[in-house]
């Protein structure tokens, strides 16, 4: 299967008329700033336009079409209902800069989305401004900063991050102006508190945790590390990268925790469109109240308005042009609703029971598994170190081949410090059989690792292309078509 | 049970296989003193039917009316079949294609969309997207100190023309690693940056020049002697442009005798909704020299085992996940989704449908200009040639104006009056190509009577 690139079925003069005004306009642009030739935008037909994209689709993978438990992603369906609901034509059509007279409705919407985070997780004030995990992270640690320096405390700078962590949070502390110090975990997955305790001080401006943590497990000593990093004067942060697991279950804000990011689009199910738009709210405690980023939705008596600088004076400030990914907020409220108070319990607990049925049915197949005397959060981790030494097969080669499977691979060589591994998280809303499918590809999958390891190598061999040159990809960079 | 797939027997079966007694034995290490009694705050489960209902009933209340706002988010006419294609699930619940050969549609897609929008932008290279305009500028901001480095000051020259908001997202975005922003004024006749307000900053260390085209009044900059005057100071210029207007505009690759440094921008003019705000997309794109200090993901094409063409992820070594507190940023998920929308919507518009747009567009504001500022009491900012958008003064305060408007259905224009007070009472308004004649007169009709009714301050 191949599709030819737009610009290639492109032909000088044919187009889409119906798409733009046909009157022609005689433009005003004065010559010095008018431009002199025109852009390299294909000329095709609006058939040809609709054959070529929907084509391209085609030739992905995605969660309406195979099972992807691509671990710390949550990758669990979005009901059809979220996009259709946030897609009325009234929602689309309002201008942000619009007065909160003609917005009512979307307000409404915001507040009570807002209300209902600040339940599931335990925190005092919400703001659903970020645009993503990554941005939501920067506003939580950016808060945390501020609020060191409102109290003249200039020398915290220091965040530290367990070496599990995922890659935004160093890179996060680092935009923050801050420097980043690394603690180990132990073999059972656990902080290494000792380690902790020698690190905090004078300098520390807070840590960054995801519990349960990048490697599947639900830190037990959290009540332990809470009192280290306070009583050391530092705040804590939540990676709600995991959130999945817990949710209705146990509430970051009752775990100690100062400022949480949500990932909507992985625990609130809104859509992951091919790498975005996600979305980051943010949750704070009493102390970081102040700081949060505007603007927020606020209520006085029946009417709604935004919350800006005048409302909040030391907000960190703003960090989209306007209300942040408004369109994903809706989409999670709609989902919120139609779970209700009793389905968010549900979502941990079947995401969880799907993950340890998994990971039970990997070990007794013969699976190393890394943490095994530990329960699973709603991910785990499976290490195929010894498939690599006996037979040449790598964790890469694993995943390429369970793309032939018909299985979107899970997240490979993440956590770092676990070696060859595989991070699957499979989610509340894959059935028994998927799973057990799953599980007999795997275990087929190493029988052909121990017979015929080249299948492995050379996979995948039945996608659209096959294993693809990386190396000369970031060597002979290729970055846009150019006419012959 | 909503969106579980569960029986009984499979739950009972998986429990058996696991060895444990019931679903809560599997959160058995969590402390008991933190676990949840209920969560009395969110309410009961809806249907479809009644969520359906219920977010019906409140859109409803935010009925449509009839917009002249632009100031950074801009309505246009969106084909059909952008958001037909975009829905398809294969584009809409997929993730970042971390796996290539199974995500050859979204890479291809993104592939095709670099090209375009460095050919709009007149740029060697784009990325694949950022969250929006503002906090896009924000990351270019932060790229040009990388990237500059024969200077060490983090000076970056901004004009006060440029988006004020956006302004507000650089101080909160990169104000943390100490970056310095300086205000250039503009001219209170023409609306544009003065070119002679740069020369207090003849021969010192600046790290970059950004300059708005157009800016956030609509007025055309002179952005050739801005851009000059930034490479004579060894400084990078940085162009914030809306890409609608590039399909008539002089692209930033063209500017002065070397072309901008860095181009960036809010996509959502090329086919995504208003939706009160978002999601948009943040474009960026650059010189091939500067390749490995741009932030976000980057698509690049290679050849697979057979020798056959194919895309993936490529420069990784940039960003968070591999070089982690060293990346160029922190951003990991993007816009991809509004990506795929604007890729589409290029293509069904080509370059003669962008440029009918943007030149329709720039005519019917030039008729809302004359048909509002024949209101007494209205009169027009600033005399320079602009693009879609245009700053009216009125003799009294805005946004009561504005409020008495939308109670008539018309959605007036952005009150820039606490942003700008020098201006007096400053109302910024705009028109696409989707206002019509009939529209244009039925806001002029309102706003006479509305200024009729009420006393001038």
């Amino acid at each position: 299967m191949h599709e030819k690139l737009i610009f290639e079925q492109s032909a000088a003069g044919r187009s889409a008329d119906a798409q733009y005004p046909r009157v022609a306009v005689e433009t005003t642009v004065p010559a010095e700033l008018r431009r002199a030739a025109p852009p390299l935008l294909p000329q095709v037909s609006e058939l040809q336009a609709v054959r070529h994209y929907t084509r391209l689709s085609q030739l992905n993978f995605s969660i309406d079409t195979h099972f992807y438990p691509l671990g710390s992603c949550t990758m669990k369906y979005n009901p059809k209902a979220c996009n259709q609901y946030a897609m009325l034509p009234e929602l689309l059509g309002r201008h942000p800069l619009a007065p909160a007279s003609t917005g009512q409705g979307l307000l409404q919407c915001l507040y009570e989305l807002q209300e209902m985070l600040k339940e599931v997780t335990g925190m005092r004030g919400v703001s659903l401004t970020p645009m993503a995990g990554a941005q939501g992270e920067f506003a939580g640690v950016a808060m945390i900063r501020a609020y060191h320096k409102a109290r003249n405390d200039y020398a915290r700078r220091e965040i530290i991050v367990p070496d599990a962590a995922h890659g935004t949070n160093p890179a996060t502390a680092t935009m923050c102006g801050c420097t980043v110090r690394e603690i180990p975990s132990l073999p059972d997955g656990d902080i290494d508190v000792e380690a902790l305790k020698a690190v905090v001080g004078p300098q520390t401006a807070g840590i960054m945790l995801t519990n349960p943590s990048t490697l599947g497990v639900f830190e037990r000593r959290i009540f332990e590390v809470a009192e280290i990093v306070h009583d050391a004067g530092g705040l804590l942060y939540y990676d709600g990268a995991n959130l999945n697991a817990i949710l209705g279950k146990v509430r970051p804000g009752d775990m100690g925790f100062d400022v949480i990011h949500m990932n909507l689009h992985k625990t609130f199910s809104t859509p992951h469109g091919g790498g975005g738009p996600g979305s980051g709210a943010v949750g704070v405690g009493e102390r970081l109240l102040p700081f949060m980023p505007v603007p927020l939705v606020g209520r006085d008596g029946e009417t709604y308005r935004w919350l800006d600088e005048h409302d909040l004076p030391q907000t960190i400030g703003r960090l989209s042009t306007f209300m942040g990914n408004t369109g994903v907020l809706l989409r999670a409220y709609v989902y919120m609703r139609m779970l209700g108070r009793e389905g968010m319990q549900r979502v941990s607990e079947f995401a969880t029971l799907n993950a340890n049925y998994l990971m039970v049915k990997l070990g007794a197949a013969g699976f190393e598994l890394a943490y095994p005397g530990r329960r699973a959060g709603h991910e785990f981790i499976v290490t195929l170190r010894h498939e690599a030494r006996d037979f040449g097969t790598n964790a890469m080669d694993f995943a390429k081949r369970l793309l032939d499977y018909g299985f979107h691979a899970p997240t490979t060589y993440f956590p770092l410090l676990v070696p060859e591994c595989l991070l699957i998280e499979p989610t509340e809303t894959e059935a028994k059989e998927d799973l057990d499918r799953f599980v007999a590809a795997m275990v087929a999958i190493r029988e052909e690792a121990r017979t015929e390891p080249d299948k492995l190598k050379g996979a995948p061999w039945t996608l659209p292309v096959r294993r693809l040159d990386d190396v000369r990809a970031a060597k002979h960079l290729d970055l846009t078509w150019k006419a012959a | 049970m909503p969106f579980i797939p569960h029986t009984e027997a499979d739950i009972r079966e998986m429990l058996a296989a696991i060895g444990a007694s019931d679903t809560e034995a599997l959160f058995d290490e969590i402390p008991a003193r933190f676990r949840v009694r209920g969560l009395d705050g969110v309410p009961p489960a809806l249907s479809e039917m009644e969520v359906g209902r219920l977010m019906t009933d409140l859109a409803a209340r935010d009925a449509r009316r009839l917009n002249f706002i632009g100031a950074g988010a801009y309505e246009h006419h969106i084909p059909a079949a952008v958001w037909a294609i975009v829905s398809r699930g294969e584009f809409y619940s997929a993730y970042t294609p971390y796996q290539a050969e199974a995500s050859q549609g979204t890479l291809q897609l993104l592939y095709e969309y670099q090209t375009m929008l460095a050919s709009l932008t007149g740029m060697d290279i784009s990325n694949a997207s950022l969250y929006d305009g503002a906090s896009g500028l924000a990351e270019a901001c932060l790229m040009a100190v990388r990237a500059n480095r024969k200077s060490k000051s983090q000076r970056i020259l901004l004009p006060v023309a440029l988006n004020p908001t956006y302004r507000s997202v650089l101080r909160a975005i990169a104000g943390n690693q100490n970056l310095a922003f300086e205000l250039v004024p503009y001219d209170q006749k023409g609306g544009q940056t003065l070119v002679a307000a740069l020369d207090p900053y003849r021969g010192q260390d600046i790290t970059a020049v950004v300059i708005q085209q157009p800016n956030f009044f609509g007025t055309l900059e002179d952005v050739d002697a801005v851009t000059n005057w930034a490479h004579a100071n060894s400084a990078l210029a940085i162009g914030v442009v809306n890409p609608t207007s590039l399909a008539i505009l002089k692209p930033p690759g063209q500017w002065g005798a070397k072309g901008a440094d860095i181009a960036c921008g809010d996509g959502q003019p090329l086919g995504v909704p208003l939706a009160s705000g978002g999601p948009y997309f943040g474009f960026m794109a650059t010189k091939a020299e500067h390749v490995r200090q741009m932030p976000g993901r980057i698509i690049g094409r290679t050849v697979d085992l057979d020798g056959k063409p194919g895309f993936t992820l490529t420069l990784q070594a940039r960003e968070q996940h591999i070089r982690r507190s060293k990346a160029t940023s922190n951003i990991c998920t993007n816009q991809g989704l509004l990506v795929t929308a604007a890729t589409i919507y290029m293509a069904l518009l080509g370059p003669h449908g962008l440029a009918q747009v943007a030149a329709t567009s720039m005519q019917r504001t030039q008729q809302l200009v004359d048909a509002l500022t024949r209101v007494p009491g209205v009169h027009l900012a600033f005399d320079r040639p602009r693009f879609h958008e245009a700053v009216l003064l009125l003799d009294r305060p805005v946004a009561p104006v504005l409020e008495a408007l939308a109670a008539r259905g018309i959605v007036g224009g952005c009150d820039i009056s606490s942003p700008y007070p020098s201006l007096g009472y400053g109302l910024l308004v705009c028109a696409t190509e989707t206002r019509t004649r009939a529209d244009i007169e039925t806001y002029a009709h309102a706003l006479g009577d509305v200024m009729k009714s009420a006393a001038a301050a």
